[in-house]
């Protein structure tokens, strides 16, 4: 099923890495669709894979690895675009980053080059995407910085990035990120080293740029409460498999995976204070090399029989709402 | 990329048992030459009368200023001494000049920087401001001072090398222990009141000394060097004693540099050989000892 | 046996100002006050959260009480069996003999423990200080924390790299344990884990609190795990304590604004309690150069022409029976006056 404003389809993505000699499958099986004006989420703990699958979007993975197999589908407006099949740095996927496809990082100061000026870093993405005299360019990105709600922006724009304040260079990212109308914005752990009422104004911003630009936003995050708040849909990933996917409502009240179910009882929520005490998952994560078989969250499942020895396939349990468990029943039925 | 993947499946890779450091240090090919191309010299160096049958010493007026054959390999210099042999054995007085010297300096370097660099304040600043005026001082002069003073002798060099090389060693000690200061295991070790020089030189030191061992190697190559340059000028070990510096010394000779080749060519090599082969292992271990590199 | 309500430690008035330095002549140019002026009690057998943003002091207080970093002024008065002792005023060989009793566990379980050594080399140099000398009892007594940590004895043989980190946040903890500390202060103990691991590790430190009769000062930016751990509730803001209450308290009637946009600012994994969230403008200021009066004023949504010249003073308020202490200019106008029986107390201390 492809949607009319679907802009992203990824579908079945594959990705190992070959550092030091090992072969890792970092991911194993991830498909989602983005869709415009909403909020997507990646959610999972270190290690699982949902970076990756980020940054495969932009063709961005490191030397030492490769999309093995699996579709990267950019639905533009002059046709689908198959993105997996470009050069990793060719100039097709060149032009599609920043202009249609942006991406924000969670940490701003390796992001941003410390010897140029903000304003001259995105004077540079306008230089590159469109023609624009430098004046107007300049009057643009002194715009971006205001919609940023950056004081003082015809101050700042001249201004290093170790001049501003850690939220501050986060909506320098953004305001780059931006510049060019992309349809789609990547953030990775965009709030995670910023402090909470930081985080609020940065979710509050992305709000807002969403609502005016109509924008697809895919959210990588590890934090189910960033989730609850911001996202439409939701794909829960552990271990590189995309284990739960759909609506957020859906999977946080009622998740059909184990894995989403113990981690929504693991997390202490504010307000409860101790009258629910914890349940934590029992264990930890595998080692990337020693894999479980069949299903990866087996060892630590309190649903496992025999039958999890096979990988699961993924079922339907809702509209739009997939799980990858043999005892998806059995889940709901205990919640 | 295929091989690694069908390796895996097959589950015929495993973790790399034994330290990765020294795995990263064996793929390095250069590394691994240097090694075998260091171990030859010093081993030649250190069985050399099992080499060559004649004494390093021995003079033998009949035979001078032979070019090489198969009794004499590298020939026989003025006054008819074997030039193969005086190359093993200067080799042994060489390299233990060149160890020697890079121990010295890392021994008192390395001791004082712990300390200083772990404690910090007015003992740091002052010793930081020492060293700089130390390696700022001109070796020859210093040299010089020394031989007028005490007269030549190979623990005068030893004591030179010791007194111009601490200074960077301290600061590498220095800087390595600032970093790990800052490590909560350090704090820890704190909290529970353990004395200052046991937090130092006992819990944080092991986990400086990966770069201090690649700083040492390569000073080593440097004071090797040095010996055979000061040796050259007639400034470093005596002249009697067999060094590969001293070997050279006699191409000061005109006559010699242009009609007997034999005599400073293949000390020349040797010397280059062996201070390569140092800096090779040198520039493996650093990349081994890194983490942040990948491969 | 102690009882809840006996004081273990009074902080009165702590202050760890860090020097700026600037030039080659490393001239003082002004002083960081990560912790200004703060006082407070900790109670035997609580645990008291401090929650605050980054750069607020929670971890500078934390490292002062321990006396881990240089303290420019204040009492840290410490009851030793029923003896009241200022940490900063004992002896070399006092000190050493009190951080028995105090112990910390650390945020970051990659740097908290030595590459270079086992956990047994890493754990048996402070118990051959305290005195154990053998070293089978050195063994023994480590075997014995990794099992309460629900570790494998057998485990004190390897190395740190061989651990996840959960586990090695474990060992951090049976390290801190090693001595029978009474104050265990955990500074970020489970932010750097994973979200699965950290319940794990939040009921562990429960169990051990029950075990060993502990007190905790729980430090962490997140407000949900510091509720979830403690009794009371410390909010920090540019080195000054702002509100403190106990737990169900301060959620439920938070006082001070800043508060009130802290709590509101926490994204909760519940869908459909889209609250109001209040969002502050602007940045936390620098605590090298803080605001006059109120140092949260520039960001306050209801500031007034007092809060711009006169520091607030923390007060405490009785809220249904139970006490609240806040540090607002509008607390008054919200819940009444001050009580003046306990707050006596405390100013006395807070103001000599």
């Amino acid at each position: 099923m492809v949607y009319v404003d679907t802009i992203l389809t990824v579908d079945n993505l594959h990705i190992n890495f070959y550092t030091n000699n090992r072969c890792n499958e970092a991911v194993r099986g991830v498909s989602f669709q983005l869709k415009k004006g909403r909020t997507l989420c990646l959610v999972g703990e270190s290690g699982c894979g949902k970076s990756v699958t980020a940054s495969s979007i932009m063709r961005l993975l490191p030397p030492l690895s490769r999309i093995e197999e699996g579709r990267i589908i950019y639905h533009s407006e002059q046709g689908d675009i198959h993105l997996h099949e470009l050069a990793a740095n060719g100039p097709e996927i060149r032009s599609i980053r920043g202009a249609e496809i942006a991406m924000i990082f969670q940490d701003p100061m390796t992001a941003l080059n410390p010897v140029y000026t903000v304003g001259f870093q995105i004077r540079e993405a306008f230089l590159y995407h469109t023609k624009m005299a430098k004046a107007a360019m300049q009057q643009k990105a002194i715009e971006l910085l205001r919609s940023m709600r950056i004081p003082a922006p015809e101050q700042r724009v001249n201004e290093y990035i170790h001049q501003y304040s850690g939220g501050m260079r986060q909506r320098a990212m953004i305001a780059m990120a931006m510049s060019c109308n992309p349809k789609i914005l990547i953030a990775d752990e965009p709030t995670t080293a910023l402090d909470v009422t930081v985080q609020a104004q940065i979710f509050d911003l992305m709000n807002d740029l969403q609502k005016k630009h109509n924008a697809a936003i895919l959210l990588i995050t590890h934090d189910m409460g960033v989730v609850a708040e911001l996202a439409h849909d939701v794909v829960v990933m552990y271990m590189g498999v995309a284990v739960e996917n759909g609506p957020v409502e859906e999977v946080l009240t009622k998740p059909a995976h184990p894995y989403t179910s113990a981690l929504l009882k693991s997390i202490p929520v504010l307000g409860q204070s101790r009258s629910k005490k914890l349940e934590p998952i029992r264990g930890s994560t595998p080692d990337p090399y020693n894999r479980p078989q069949g299903c990866q969250f087996r060892p630590r499942c309190d649903f496992a029989t025999e039958k999890c020895l096979q990988e699961p396939e993924a079922c339907s349990v809702g509209e739009n709402h997939t799980v990858k468990c043999w005892h998806w029943e059995k889940v709901l039925a205990n919640a | 990329m295929d091989r690694l993947k069908m390796l895996e499946k097959e589950g015929l890779l495993k973790s790399r048992q034994g330290s990765r450091a020294v795995g990263k240090f064996l793929q390095n090919k250069l590394a691994v030459l240097g090694l075998m191309v260091f171990a030859v010299i010093l081993l030649a160096s250190v069985f050399a009368p099992l080499i060559t049958k004649y004494d390093p010493a021995m003079i033998d007026l009949r035979s001078r200023l032979s070019p090489p054959s198969w009794q004499h390999l590298f020939g026989t210099d003025k006054l008819g001494r074997d030039v193969f042999a005086r190359v093993l054995y200067g080799g042994r007085i060489s390299i233990l000049v060149g160890f020697g010297g890079a121990l010295g300096a890392a021994l008192v370097g390395v001791s004082l920087g712990t300390y200083a660099g772990y404690k910090g304040g007015w003992l740091d600043r002052i010793l930081l401001r020492v060293s700089e005026i130390f390696m700022a001082f001109p070796q020859i002069i210093l040299v010089l001072l020394l031989v007028s003073i005490l007269g030549q002798s190979l623990w005068n060099l030893l004591v030179i090398f010791t007194i111009t090389g601490w200074g960077s060693v301290y600061r590498m000690t220095r800087s390595q222990m600032l970093s790990i200061r800052e490590e909560e295991y350090v704090q820890a070790l704190k909290a529970f009141g353990l004395s200052d020089a046991l937090i130092a030189y006992k819990h944080m030191l092991p986990n400086a000394l990966g770069p201090i061992m690649v700083n040492l190697t390569l000073s080593t190559a440097m004071f090797i060097l040095e010996e055979t340059a000061l040796s050259f000028l007639g400034l470093g070990v005596p002249l009697h004693i067999p060094t590969w510096g001293n070997i050279l010394n006699a191409a000061q000779d005109l006559t010699i540099l242009q009609e007997a080749w034999w005599i400073w060519v293949p000390v020349g090599i040797v010397i280059s050989a062996f201070v390569l082969s140092i800096n090779f292992i040198g520039d493996g271990l650093r990349d081994a000892v890194d983490p942040t590199q990948q491969g | 046996m102690h009882k809840n309500s006996e004081v273990l430690l009074k902080i009165r008035n702590a202050q760890t100002y860090f020097p700026v330095q600037k030039g080659l002549l490393k001239r003082t140019v002004g002083h960081v006050r990560a912790v200004d002026k703060v006082s407070l009690n900790v109670y035997w057998g609580e645990t008291l959260g401090l929650v605050g943003e980054s750069g607020c002091g929670k971890t500078t207080l934390g490292k002062s009480i321990l006396q881990l970093v240089p303290v420019t002024g204040g009492e840290f008065i410490y009851n030793f069996d029923g003896e009241e002792k200022d940490l900063r005023k004992l002896s070399k060989e006092e000190m050493m003999q009190a951080r028995k009793r105090l112990q910390i566990v650390f945020q970051d379980p990659y740097s908290s423990l030595n590459p270079s050594f086992t956990i047994f080399g890493s754990l048996q140099d402070p118990l051959k200080k305290f005195g154990v000398k053998s070293k089978e009892e050195r063994k023994r007594i480590i075997g014995d924390l990794l099992e309460a940590v629900n570790l494998h004895r057998d485990y004190m043989y390897r190395y740190p790299h061989e651990f996840s980190g959960g586990q090695r946040q474990r060992i951090g903890i049976a390290r801190a344990l090693s001595l029978q500390p009474e104050l265990v202060i955990c500074d970020e103990a489970v932010s750097a884990l994973d979200v699965s691991i950290q319940a794990q590790v939040l009921n562990l430190l429960l169990e051990l609190k029950e075990k060993h009769q502990l007190t905790y000062i729980f430090i962490s930016h997140d407000l949900s795990v510091v509720e979830y751990m403690s009794d009371r509730i410390a909010v920090m803001y540019l080195g000054k304590i702002v509100e403190l209450a106990q737990a169900e308290d301060l959620f439920a009637n938070a006082l001070h604004p800043y508060t009130q946009a802290l709590l509101s600012a926490i994204p909760v994994a519940e869908v459909g309690r889209k609250r109001k969230r209040i969002v502050l403008e602007g940045n936390v200021p620098s605590p090298v150069n803080p605001p006059p009066g109120c140092a949260f004023h520039p960001r306050c949504p209801y500031a007034m022409e007092v809060c711009k010249s006169r520091v607030p003073e923390l007060k405490t308020y009785v809220l249904d029976g139970k006490e609240h202490q806040v540090a607002c200019h509008l607390a008054a106008d919200k819940v009444g006056a001050p009580a003046k029986s306990r707050q006596a107390e405390v100013d006395s201390n807070a103001t000599n």
